[in-house]
């Protein structure tokens, strides 16, 4: 017993292993915000006039605003002053190959284990790496271009493609769609872009790298992903911060476009800094993502696991606008300690014979808070409309909770819509079978949690999935008990 | 000019007409009362708890108050025959919002067992009703309660003594009767004394064609084994307007069963407050609606387990035709002691119409960790292979979408304690699916 305690002890004590801080020299621009902010972030990506007017005009409505507090989140003040809203790692004259890229910079990128390197070629992967503000590395660029793929970072994509990006910015969040979704778009600084063209089935998996590095920092990423006509992508992100005892901005935009009869799969492993044990530090993750099915038969996939942030303040939506589309949404979201989560999905049923699925599989440890918040809207037009929602919570504490809230609001009588929620804990004779066989306390909640999250997982791509079942085990060590 | 001010300024104006028609217990509130409807005001549409429900266009127009308690020329008794067959209850009238005081007919109830008005019941017993009124549904929360706790002035009251069973069932007939347009502001209070056990069966009905808005507060306490039963049957009109507040606080072992049934109406909001505060309570909490033309229900509910070993079973149905609303918010709350707590929750909802609108949010909120929680919410149509069946079988489409909806609602009438009540009411819903506007019949009044 003395043993299997000591084993217990050791793996709960593992910090969180991606907490290192990297020693590179970054270019920051001082404190707070206001339109100067704006104006030196614009300056410094060198953005055409129109941009610039987009960021002052979402800056002008941002200050119109305030924090909302309907999530069930205890947010604490944030000072949107004390926060440096633009980090980069100092560039020397745009590497030209591999070699010419900052050591430091591909040594921090070795430790997270992101193929940026000749390796990425054994992975089968093309990886836009995000540091502080700033996009690093694009791998694969010129394989994907020969197949008009489009994927870079979001100041190249202004500067190369304004056209696309100026049709397609801010067409699925508006920067009037909420207070962070106005502060991305007054202070975003960089993020990826991608552009399947007609009948392109994208031959790899795209990911995205994000890190904050920088102290103080805010991270403000845009993501805009659009599939035309009869495209498939497959797209992953993933995104981890250094330890620090003060808490850090996390505000992204993802907008996702699909066009008719084409399909975009994105997955999340989100794993910020979720703070320590005491719930001191860790990143604020306030994300506004969503996508619009346009054309008929289009689909749109969410696929997260969310396993850190201090506070995740995240909805991944899909309007389904074109007839025949589908959208759906898996997710799996853990909080430990004092993490608190407030995060689901809306379907908003525009078009005909629509059809969504949510799957959310919640798990709440320590003295953490975790809710689903989601919204089915089928519309007076939106014939033939079918819902399906699942959302399962799982306490392995008594002192943390797990709450449900989904909203339906139903227009037309010919809507199918079901919902469906559970909450319980892992059951005494589960976890006594498994001990029975020689398994611990704490691998034997891993291999339930892992189990009871197997429908979400079997959702991310190959590559992702062990990573997160990993991530899930860690998450947990030391929950039990 | 606001909504909440035409109120304000009657209160202050007539404060001590409504004290005088009133007692002490009941006055003693009303202070206070005003101070928070003036804070709060009534809750704005849109709000998270009030999402479709414009309360202060329902408060809006101009009603008339009976503030000096003018009897209304008409005896119930001599008009109202309430046939449950083979059911007999103990029969009371509330017209409006008086009580309609008759001469107590000795033998019917047991010993002890307080059944009558609530003015007469402050009056008489003023401890007992200090210690119960205006606990369970205090004024601080919901500007609709502080407006109800300010101008009410009578009621109905159930006390049933320690270890006391009333077997006869309880009936209340609530009239809304007036030939101009008229707001009546009542309350409900029902103390079961411990292991004391009874069934009440309200019913709403409103004789004119004029505009009724009603407030209603129940407030319903069941000491340690107490045993009651709750059924609220509407059967108003269109041109009603109600606003009903339930609130049960229930101690160990006790067993509430709370059954809404909205047949006739015109746009009611019924909230629901449940709190289970002694070990091994259990709690059943049932509401069904048949809407059609503009009708609006919506029903709101709160269960809080705060204590380990309690149940709660809610289901609440909704079947709607033409341009109805229905809308379900249900919160269960379970707190982070109230272990092996069991909390069910369903929705279902039937949409027969294209204009039909349903609304549902069912919550969960909790804090402990071994608990058996559940809710479910389903919107849909009737089954098209089922019709199928039973037209392929001889029976005409109607008649089979007809006996669908029946059985769809059956099993929330099965959740009726009382046998005879029960086929009854099955009854009841059949005829209001049939479009047989013969309401209750043999209430000579509704025909």
């Amino acid at each position: 017993m003395q043993d299997s305690n000591a084993i217990i002890n050791e793996v709960t004590n593992t910090d969180y292993k991606y907490g290192f801080v990297t020693d590179i020299d970054t270019e920051i621009i001082r404190r707070g915000l206001d339109e100067d902010t704006v104006r030196i972030i614009s300056a410094k990506k060198k953005e055409p006039e129109w941009l610039l007017e987009l960021r002052l005009k979402a800056f002008r409505y941002w200050q119109t605003l305030e924090m909302p507090d309907w999530a069930h989140l205890n947010i604490p003040p944030i000072d949107y002053q004390d926060i440096i809203y633009y980090a980069a790692p100092k560039k020397k004259e745009g590497p030209k190959s591999m070699d010419e890229v900052d050591p430091e910079l591909l040594k921090t990128f070795d430790k997270l284990g992101i193929p940026l390197h000749e390796r990425a070629q054994l992975a089968g992967m093309a990886v836009d790496a995000v540091m502080d503000s700033v996009s690093v590395k694009t791998t694969f660029k010129e394989t994907l271009a020969e197949k008009g793929i489009i994927f870079c970072s979001f100041s190249e994509a202004v500067q190369d493609y304004p056209d696309l990006v100026k049709k397609y910015l801010g067409s699925v969040v508006s920067y009037r769609d909420n207070f962070f979704a106005a502060l991305n778009t007054a202070v975003f600084s960089d993020g990826s872009f991608v552009y399947i063209p007609k009948g392109i089935r994208c031959p790899m998996e795209l990911s995205t790298y994000f890190r904050i590095n920088a102290a103080n920092t805010g991270q403000f990423e845009r993501t805009l992903i659009v599939a035309d006509d009869d495209a498939y992508v497959s797209y992953l992100e993933g995104c981890t911060a250094p330890m620090r005892d003060e808490n850090q901005l996390h505000a992204a935009i993802v907008e996702i476009v699909v066009h008719e009869r084409a399909e975009v799969k994105y997955s999340t492993v989100q794993n910020w800094y979720p703070g320590d044990k005491e719930g001191k530090g860790g990143i604020y993750n306030f994300v506004t993502k969503r996508g619009v099915c346009k054309g008929e038969s289009s689909k749109i996939s969410w696929t997260q696991v969310e396993t850190g942030s201090a506070i995740t303040w995240k909805y991944p939506s899909c309007i389904l606008a074109g007839d025949n589309s589908v959208g759906e949404f898996y997710s799996v979201a853990v909080t430990n300690n004092y993490q608190q989560a407030d995060t689901g999905t809306k379907m908003i049923h525009l078009g005909k014979n629509t059809k969504s699925r949510i799957v959310s599989k919640g798990i709440s440890a320590g003295h953490s808070q975790n809710s689903y918040r989601g919204l089915v809207k089928v519309s007076p037009h939106a014939e033939g409309a079918r819902n399906h929602s699942q959302c399962d919570s799982l306490l392995l504490s008594s002192t943390s909770g797990a709450h449900t809230y989904p909203y339906t609001d139903i227009q037309n009588e010919t809507a199918v819509i079901e919902h469906e929620a559970t909450t319980s804990k892992i059951s005494e004779e589960q976890l006594f079978y498994c001990q029975q066989r020689g398994i611990s306390v704490e691998e034997a909640v891993g291999l339930i949690v892992n189990g009871y999250a197997k429908e979400v997982m079997n959702k991310l791509p190959m590559e992702f999935a062990v990573e997160a079942q990993k991530l899930l085990t860690i998450s947990l060590e030391g929950s039990v008990g | 000019m606001k909504a909440e001010q035409q109120y304000i300024e009657l209160f202050t104006e007539y404060e001590n007409l409504v004290c005088k028609y009133s007692t002490p217990v009941m006055n003693a509130l009303r202070t206070e009362a005003l101070a928070n409807f003036e804070r709060l005001g009534f809750p704005l549409v849109g709000s998270e708890d009030y999402r479709h429900t414009d309360v202060a266009q329902a408060f809006a127009p101009d009603y008339g108050i009976n503030i000096n308690r003018l009897a209304i020329p008409v005896n119930p008794y001599d008009v109202f025959h309430c046939d449950v067959p083979n059911l007999s209850t103990a029969l009371y009238f509330i017209i409006n919002d008086t009580f309609y005081q008759k001469e107590q007919t000795k033998g019917l109830l047991p010993e002890g067992v307080y059944v009558g008005g609530l003015k007469s019941f402050t009056e008489k017993f003023p401890e007992i009703a200090s210690r119960y009124y205006g606990k369970a549904a205090t004024s601080d929360k919901d500007g609709i309660i502080a407006l109800n706790t300010m101008l009410a002035q009578d009621g109905f009251v159930i006390y049933v003594p320690k270890s006391v069973v009333v077997d006869r069932p309880i009936q209340l007939v609530n009239i809304s009767r007036s030939d101009v347009d008229t707001m009546a502001n009542r309350r409900v209070l029902v103390i079961l004394e411990a292991h004391a056990e009874a069934k009440l069966l309200v019913c709403d009905h409103s004789m004119d064609e004029v505009k009724f808005l009603t407030t209603q507060v129940v407030e319903i306490f069941a000491e340690e084994g107490a045993v009651f039963d709750y059924y609220d049957l509407e059967e108003s009109s269109e041109s009603t307007t109600r606003f009903s507040s339930v609130h049960v606080k229930q101690n160990a072992s006790s067993n509430v069963l709370v059954n809404g049934i909205t047949l006739h109406n015109g746009l009611s909001r019924n909230n629901y407050y449940i709190e289970l505060n002694g070990e091994q309570a259990e709690t059943t909490l049932c509401a069904m609606s048949v809407l059609d033309k503009g009708q609006q229900v919506d029903t709101y509910s709160h269960i809080t387990h705060a204590v380990p070993y309690c149940t709660s079973t809610e289901l609440v149905k909704n079947v709607l035709d033409d341009h109805a609303t229905g809308i379900f918010s249900g919160r269960i709350l379970v707190k982070q002691d109230a272990q092996k707590t069991q909390a069910y929750q369903t929705n279902r909802n039937l949409c027969l119409k294209r204009e039909a609108r349903v609304f549902s949010k069912p919550q969960l909120e909790i804090y402990a960790d071994d608990v058996k929680c559940s809710h479910g919410m389903t919107t849909g149509q009737l089954d098209e292979n089922a019709l199928f069946y039973m037209r392929s079988r001889g029976i005409p489409e109607e008649e089979a979408r007809m006996l669908l909806s029946v059985a769809f609602m059956a099993d929330v009438v099965d959740h009726v304690r009382l046998d005879i009540l029960k086929d009854r009411l099955h009854k009841l819903v059949e005829k209001r699916f049939r479009g047989e506007l013969a309401k209750c019949s043999g209430c000579s009044m509704c025909n």
